[in-house]
């Protein structure tokens, strides 16, 4: 995974509540069987004004010259502003594939969607938690500003604004670590193999019908 | 010291490992394995050389993609027309096959939407920790499970690992007493859970169902409840073990038979909340003033009784929720003050992991019974969440009861839940659907959809319009 220590960028406006993740990256874009080449149809039907299809090239495409993304002014963001609970509904990691392929490194909210939350971390993208006022005060100012930029750093765990001001976030420790080293937690886990099998043997003592096997 | 919650029952059972950081490893009973959030968990473990910890604990079939038409159905996945949903099941058969996976696949008669072919095969059972790449996996919490979603990474861990890198969530009570009125279902309830707490309501939250009208319900009907844990934010939801959930695990495929069905059973009884336990967060409802629910907007929690109108966006204080609602308005092409009645369908889809099992069929067929689907709806589909359910279904003769009406029977699928095939919406269509998702777009491009139960979709269907089904059965 992608290791995560200390970000600057554009930041770009997402401003609704409750993005889901069928707006983050529609179903039909789902059915690639790869993890890479969601980021060009990200926010497919907000950013496009036709249906977009899987495995088609988005050049040509029309383009909703309303939606922010498209703007000049937030071309090569890597910080997305948004509002409460983004990232709901559907489990896909696509979202945050979509989002990371697109160029996108941070995103700044009140609240997440827990599973988003998670796939995210998991992915090297880092989904700060600020209080709604911090953010409607970024949102302001990101508006007010052309070329506004974030800095993100999650050694310090810390939101830097252009003017200097300072707001620090809160973070697992777990998940920190990891995305500060780009640790593979799968990796991690096979370390602890032998408590894992000691489960197995305990649990298989006591509940053996959990151990049938499916066929 | 307080006694424990249902949840934090399951959370001990499963502790592998406490670690320092405030993490922890679980472990996974049941890994329950779909084409579309896989492919690339298996892909990984290939690049990384890791094999499957535990094969015998992963049950797998394709049901996002699979077509639902006797036709395109009938010479298995070569039939499948799209040539990229043809290859993503493809993938599927050969990750299953190359691991030593149990798959049920496309034309297999056990096939059917993961959440339904869970708990009908007795593969997720009271007590186990169960898993898939899909939001919809709390369903399995009806058993007295924790049954939680989970993405694509974490199907690669789980395969890998048999165990989740986890943080206990909080607890949460949703308790609903009463008794419901006649022709209000699971979904209402559900539906109107979701419109209390609201779509983030239920954010880093474990929730218990508990309350009088659980202990009514079917199993199928706590199954509905808990499929829709997560558009109250929840990624788990579970009802207490009794005698329902112990009556309807027994003699199941996989259910634990003889000596181990005994001591099953001894286990089982325990799982449910102690008396003294605290939960972090208590929501009552009175389940006796729950009226049939029809959503109206983008969101599952923008919902209404199915006799009040469309809401105000003037009337909510809140500015980012007002933008919601009139972003709403516009996309699902309604006004503010339009009686729910009154709104013109094209569709109706009877289906979905929310509303697929055999008890929502029999429902359905009951409303549609002798009568005609109205010429103005352009297609009506009723789509079993099972071949099981398909067959049993058929054994009814719900099917010539559905085709007489002239509603269209289907082969099993989460079809026009999410539109990975070709059952979709077209733009600024309306649906009456017993799905789960009222997003833009879900249903199609530009698609409208109404979330509603299968009662009410079918009255839908007959009435050409929402129909307080109440009213439309006493008409009958």
């Amino acid at each position: 995974m992608k290791a995560f220590t200390k970000v600057t960028g554009v930041a770009a406006p997402m401003d609704r509540a409750n993005v889901d993740t069928d707006m983050i990256i529609p179903k039909q874009f789902l059915k690639s069987i790869k993890r890479s080449g969601f980021g060009k149809n990200l926010f497919d039907e907000l950013r496009y004004l036709d249906e977009g299809q899987p495995d088609q090239s988005c050049e040509g495409r029309p383009v909703n010259t309303e939606f922010p993304l498209n703007f000049d002014r937030y071309q090569g963001a890597s910080i997305l502003l948004a509002r409460e609970n983004f990232g709901c509904g559907s489990s896909r990691e696509h979202a945050p594939w979509a989002l990371d392929d697109y160029g996108f490194r941070a995103i700044l909210a009140p609240s997440y969607a827990d599973i988003f939350y998670n796939n995210s971390f998991k992915n090297g993208l880092l989904p700060v938690i600020l209080d709604e006022s911090i953010i409607e005060q970024l949102f302001n100012e990101m508006y007010a500003t052309e070329g506004y930029q974030l800095t993100i750093d999650l050694e310090e765990q810390a939101v830097i604004t252009p003017s200097g001001e300072s707001f620090s976030f809160e973070v697992d420790e777990f998940r920190r670590h990891c995305l500060l080293n780009g640790l593979d937690d799968i990796g991690l886990t096979l370390e602890d193999a032998d408590f894992i099998k000691a489960y197995e043997q305990k649990r298989r003592a006591e509940a053996p019908w959990l151990f049938d096997t499916i066929k | 010291m307080a006694g424990k919650t249902l949840y934090d029952k399951l959370w001990d059972a499963h502790l592998v490992k406490q670690r320092d950081d405030g993490s922890a490893l679980i472990y996974i009973d049941r890994h329950i394995v779909h084409e579309v959030t896989s492919p690339q968990a298996f892909e990984g473990l290939r690049l990384a050389s890791r094999q499957v910890w535990r094969v015998d604990s992963v049950l797998a079939t394709p049901d996002h993609n699979v077509p639902t038409t006797v036709k395109e159905r009938a010479s298995g996945v070569e039939g499948i027309e799209d040539p990229v949903s043809k290859i993503q099941v493809k993938t599927l058969d050969d990750n299953c096959d190359s691991f030593g996976i149990t798959e049920y696949k496309i034309n297999d008669r056990r096939q059917g939407i993961v959440h339904v072919i869970g708990p009908e095969s007795g593969a997720c059972l009271p007590g186990m920790t169960v898993v898939c790449g899909d939001s919809h996996t709390a369903t399995n919490g009806a058993l007295g499970a924790l049954a939680h979603g989970i993405g694509t990474s974490e199907v690669e861990h789980v395969l890998a690992t048999q165990c989740l890198v986890a943080k206990k969530m909080k607890n949460m009570l949703v308790k609903v007493d009463g008794k419901l009125g006649k022709g209000v279902t699971p979904k209402d309830v559900v539906l109107a859970i979701i419109a209390k707490i609201g779509t983030a309501g239920g954010n880093g939250y474990a929730i218990e169902f508990g309350g009088q009208v659980f202990r009514d319900m079917s199993m199928e009907g706590r199954m509905t409840v808990c499929n829709m844990a997560i558009e109250g934010g929840a990624r788990a939801g579970m009802v207490a073990v009794d005698e329902t959930t112990i009556n309807y695990v027994k003699d199941r495929d996989f259910a634990p038979k003889a000596a181990h069905w005994d001591a099953a059973v001894k286990e089982w009884i325990n799982l449910v909340s102690d008396d003294d336990a605290v939960f972090d967060s208590v929501v009552e409802l009175d389940g006796s003033a729950i009226n049939p629910q029809v959503s109206w907007g983008t969101s599952p929690e923008m919902v209404v009784d199915v006799n009040a109108s469309v809401p105000n966006p003037a009337d909510e204080a809140d500015s980012v929720k007002k933008a919601g609602m009139e972003r709403a308005l516009e996309y699902m092409g309604l006004q503010a003050g339009q009686k729910i009645t009154d709104i013109h369908l094209d569709r109706v889809f009877i289906g979905s992991c929310t509303n697929s099992r055999i008890e929502d069929m029999r429902a359905a067929a009951a409303v549609v019974s002798g009568r005609k689907k109205a010429a103005s709806i352009k297609e009506a589909i009723v789509v079993p969440g099972s071949g099981l359910v398909k067959e049993q279904a058929e054994a009814e003769g719900l099917d010539k009861i559905f085709t007489e009406a002239g509603l269209e029977w289907r082969e099993p699928g989460c079809s026009m839940c999410l539109a990975m095939n070709a059952d979709k919406l077209g733009a600024g269509e309306h649906c009456a659907s017993t799905s789960n998702r009222n997003f833009e777009g879900r249903q199609g491009y530009g698609g409208r959809t109404h979330l509603v139960s299968p009662e009410m979709a079918a009255a839908a269907a007959i009435a050409g319009h929402f129909v307080d089904v109440r009213q439309f059965a006493k008409e009958a």
